[in-house]
């Protein structure tokens, strides 16, 4: 096959579960059958994808969902212009805590139910009563500051009268020493994907609090970033390599195929941990601490609700998250470039040709639908959420001053 | 030449690359140079050293919580990019090849920083080629001693010389257009399958 390949492409992804959809495009030879020779490798830092992608070694990567907007609005120390043509699946996330900190949430009304809402009050009464009493901040960890895991983890505690900044403190930790570092106490919580959570959970040292498909149901997480200079430059190269992950995304949703996906990742180059670990994010059915368990909706979904499409408001709504958070300023330019980023196009003309539901917009207003809701899209039918925030808050895209006010002025109600 | 010497951190969790870098820079002249193995508590360590250049390998799975540190800029006093000139993509692309990367403070001159990079890319790539070297040599050493336990079956069973031993693996090597290594641990798999059962 690789003298015959059209095309050759390299793609760099981290030991994550949510990398599967690129993972077995190549393992599974989807790539394969579209003309491609995908070369897999396997990195140990995002700092590391961001600058093999920069300097040339990689055509694409999987990665955070709000990097390639860091990137592009030059908030990284090296970095070349990156687009977002598929995303390559909604949720997976979760916040753990340590069993201490579980013990004194418990105290202040905490049931393992993951309800983001009570979890948050029982946490905002740990925090105040810790503060009360001079002890240390609560310490939680995420994996990157540019990442889903920051931007959801502060959401839910502004949206329950915790301030992020001020309340706790927050240190990024590598994915695979986060159960580690929660254990030895250097951190009391985390928001991370999977398996890391059940890691904490399985060793007996954490609580799962809530989820992100709770947070915020069928949200954005990782995606695709293709170097855009390779992109111009090989349109073809890139729509053959967006229907095998299309193909690999179908198929990777099936739970007919959840046993034979899981010992794919295992493998000692892919995530190096047994099978049985990968099974949680598959089934959506999570040991929470404790012996509680619980079966999660839209836990994580590779494929359905449109999960693929590389929404614009998904990145207007991560824009919106660096303006709070002072990692950005918010400026016409910088809304612009947020804007143009995330590609549907490049995904609506490569996967024409499958006849495929494909959605009609480019971007939605986020947090409207309550219900699963079939929406106008051409092909087939396509059902699309439900996709509400746990606080009922609703972002609309053509509305980003109004929310980014209304954030601005919900933050500052925490410095009264 | 140099005004004031610049303090260099190198991070690095392999101690004996760490020690070849701390040795070129030292015979470079410089003299505050500091070496971390490991990052625990390292905001502490680098905000009582103050570098100028921090060199860091590529496989250091904590560069994600370094950067964001060095961001931050609470632990660090200057906010500290990558490499000198982006433009130097020459540099760039020869760093991460070689597996290191650093970070510089703001507004330091590229001749003063230059050096340094260079210094560090090339003993990288000296490290790399002697751990290339030194596996090389250790798989020579495993060869030589399944070719010798072959030779030693093959004396026994078939009642050769040592030399005539070695000369039918050879042969059959160059037969089977494989290495003598490769014949000689197939034997060596062949006589343990085949050897009697002592247990049973």
């Amino acid at each position: 096959m690789s003298m015959g390949a059209a095309h050759q492409i390299t793609a760099g992804f981290m030991p994550l579960f949510d990398s599967a959809v690129l993972v077995a495009a190549g393992e599974l030879g989807f790539a394969a059958r579209e003309g491609i020779e995908l070369t897999l490798h396997r990195e140990t830092s995002w700092a590391n994808v961001r600058d093999r992608i920069a300097i040339g070694h990689f055509h694409l990567a999987h990665m955070l969902g709000p990097m390639p907007l860091a990137c592009n609005l030059g908030l990284t120390p090296l970095a070349s212009e990156t687009i977002v043509p598929f995303s390559l699946g909604l949720g997976g996330n979760c916040v753990t805590i340590s069993n201490a900190a579980w013990e004194g949430m418990a105290a202040h009304g905490a049931v393992a139910d993951l309800d983001p809402a009570r979890a948050g009050a029982a946490l905002g009464a740990l925090i105040r009563e810790r503060a009360a009493a001079g002890r240390d901040a609560l310490r939680f960890a995420v994996v990157h500051p540019h990442s889903g895991h920051n931007y959801e983890l502060r959401y839910w505690l502004a949206a329950c009268g915790i301030d992020p900044e001020r309340q706790i403190e927050i240190v990024i930790v590598p994915p695979p020493f986060m159960a580690d570092a929660l254990a030895a106490g250097r951190i009391d919580g985390y928001c991370v994907g999977e398996p890391w959570n059940s890691a904490s959970v399985a060793a007996g040292t954490g609580h799962i609090v809530t989820v992100k498909a709770q947070i915020w149901r069928n949200s954005p997480e990782k995606v695709i970033g293709v170097r855009k200079a390779w992109a111009d430059e090989n349109p073809e190269a890139l729509a053959a390599l967006l229907r095998s992950l299309h193909h690999s995304a179908r198929w990777c949703q099936d739970p007919a195929n959840h046993g034979e996906l899981a010992a794919v990742m295992a493998q000692p180059g892919i995530l190096g941990l047994p099978p049985a670990v990968q099974m949680p994010i598959l089934t959506g059915h999570l040991q929470l601490g404790g012996g509680a368990e619980l079966d999660i909706d839209d836990f994580f979904v590779p494929f359905d609700k449109a999960a693929n499409f590389p929404w614009k408001s998904h990145a207007l709504w991560y824009y919106t998250q660096m303006v709070r958070w002072g990692h950005v300023a918010h400026t016409p330019d910088n809304l612009a470039i947020a804007r143009d980023c995330y590609r549907p196009d490049l995904y609506r003309s490569a996967l024409k040709p499958l006849g495929v539901a494909l959605p009609g917009a480019n971007s939605k207003v986020e947090g409207a639908l309550r219900l699963a809701t079939a929406v106008g899209a051409t092909g087939a039918g396509l059902v699309l959420g439900p996709d509400g925030f746990f606080d009922g808050q609703i972002f609309d895209p053509d509305e980003i001053d109004a929310y980014i006010a209304g954030q601005k002025s919900a933050l500052a109600r925490f410095l009264l | 030449m140099v005004r004031t010497s610049l303090a260099v951190l190198v991070i690095d969790e392999n101690r004996i690359r760490a020690a070849i870098i701390e040795a070129g820079l030292r015979e470079a002249g410089h003299e505050r140079v500091t070496v971390i193995h490991d990052v625990a508590g390292i905001a502490r360590r680098i905000a009582e050293i103050e570098p100028d250049v921090i060199v860091i390998d590529l496989e250091n799975p904590n560069r994600d919580m370094l950067e964001n540190m060095f961001q931050l800029s609470r632990a660090v006093k200057r906010p500290i990019a990558m490499f000198v000139d982006r433009s130097d993509q020459a540099s760039i692309e020869a760093a991460v090849d070689a597996g290191v990367s650093a970070y510089v403070v703001d507004g330091l001159r590229q001749e003063r920083v230059k050096p340094i990079l260079d210094m560090a890319v090339s003993r990288f790539n000296a490290f790399s080629r002697m751990a290339r070297e030194l596996e090389e040599a250790r798989s020579e050493l495993e060869s030589r001693k399944v070719i010798d336990r072959a030779k030693g079956i093959l004396m026994k069973s078939r009642g050769l010389s040592e030399e005539a031993a070695y000369t039918l693996l050879r042969k059959t090597a160059m037969n089977q257009n494989r290495k003598i290594s490769d014949i000689a641990q197939s034997l060596v798999t062949a006589a343990g399958l085949l050897r009697p059962a002592e247990d049973e």
